[in-house]
């Protein structure tokens, strides 16, 4: 590894990063920002293997690159734990289920789409992934108003509003704030 | 061989779409509709369906789908694989640049500001995703009205089930699975 503190990883690590990563892809409805909150609470808050702060930054990278924004995430925050083997687990770990589903479903497409019990399993994982995001955006937004800095409260409540309520292009409220904070949070205090 | 096209085109996709899964979809539509007439447009949107639908990313669920339809499951590889590629190269060598010069003053800066926009945007999901689980639709602020009719009491059981599980960190997966199930049986109930 060219990066010297990225940490030695056993056997034991990808497996779990694989069976992890692979589990989240396969009964997660919604897409990417369902998928992300999750795998920071199995990275993080489960295995301990990535701070708060450096998943955060990781994922603002992800956003703001071409392709699939979970993806993306799971390459990078992969690459953080384990270099390009971390990389190459992630990335297979979250597009090998898709894979597998619709292969399956592309097969009984018509039962499929028509079967109230496929929808109801739908309907209710859709209810536990909502419950997730919540918990995760809840601890979240927690520690952000626990640093009591106003710069960085204003930057979240103006991004939040400027996306959902005016429905702002992510893509240009990521510049903005990317620029903001360029000029006004260099101080040591906003690390 | 149409796998060859067929992971060109879709790498040609996965660098090009910025903003995730839903930005995918008119790339995608793009290529498979107007220039190769692989699939059909009322085709193309049942790939949409599936892919909001099934588990996992939404992009990649469109290329597996839409990579299936047109070349069966060798189509579905090459249609993924060609999608993740360019994000997989992209992604190294950011995180690469990322590990050595990510100490600098500046880039910290830059970083310190979008660490709250991603909490925002994962707010922001969030919010939607309650109104499409409790009241089937993402829109929002709903008109009371709507918001009664469309209130299901069912899905707030299990959301409320599912959140008190989380903050007592039971496993996500146990989380979904379990509200799964929990859908299935309440729904079989009537």
């Amino acid at each position: 590894m060219p990066d010297k503190d990225l940490p030695e990883r056993g056997s034991h690590f990808y497996r779990a990063l694989f069976c992890s990563t692979f589990l989240i892809s396969a009964f997660t409805v919604g897409g990417g920002f369902v998928i992300i909150p999750l795998l920071k609470a199995k990275y993080v808050d489960e295995y301990g293997w990535l701070e708060d702060e450096e998943t955060l930054n990781l994922v603002a990278v992800a956003q703001s690159m071409p392709g699939v924004v979970a993806v993306n995430a799971a390459i990078l925050l992969g690459y953080r734990m384990a270099g390009i083997p971390g990389a190459l687990t992630a990335l297979f770990a979250t597009i090998l289920p898709p894979l597998i589903t619709l292969s399956v479903i592309s097969q009984a497409y018509d039962f499929f789409i028509q079967s109230p019990l496929v929808r109801l399993l739908l309907k209710g994982m859709q209810c536990g992934a909502t419950a997730l995001i919540v918990n995760v955006a809840v601890d979240l937004v927690y520690k952000q108003c626990k640093k009591k800095l106003a710069l960085p409260l204003a930057i979240l409540v103006g991004t939040f509003a400027a996306n959902f309520f005016f429905g702002v292009n992510l893509m240009l409220l990521v510049v903005i704030d990317g620029i903001l904070g360029l000029l006004l949070l260099c101080g040591p205090e906003y690390d | 061989m149409l796998w060859m096209v067929l992971f060109w085109e879709f790498a040609k996709v996965g660098l090009f779409c910025v903003g995730g899964g839903y930005a995918s979809m008119p790339l995608i539509q793009a290529c498979v509709v107007d220039d190769y007439h692989w699939l059909t447009l009322s085709e193309f949107i049942d790939v949409f369906t599936i892919s909001q639908m099934t588990p996992g990313p939404i992009g990649i669920n469109a290329a597996t789908f839409a990579g299936m339809k047109v070349a069966g499951f060798p189509g579905s590889v090459a249609a993924t694989l060609g999608f993740a590629s360019p994000s997989f190269l992209l992604c190294l060598f950011v995180a690469r640049l990322f590990a050595r010069y990510g100490n600098i003053g500046r880039i910290r800066g830059v970083l310190n500001g979008l660490r709250p926009a991603v909490v925002a945007l994962i707010c922001a999901a969030g919010i939607s995703f309650i109104s499409l689980s409790l009241f089937g639709t993402e829109q929002f602020p709903l008109e009371a009205a709507a918001m009664k009719a469309g209130f299901d009491p069912k899905n707030t059981l299990i959301l409320v089930l599912a959140l008190i599980a989380a903050r007592r960190k039971v496993n996500v997966i146990y989380i979904l699975l379990g509200s799964g199930l929990f859908g299935v049986a309440l729904g079989m109930m009537g």
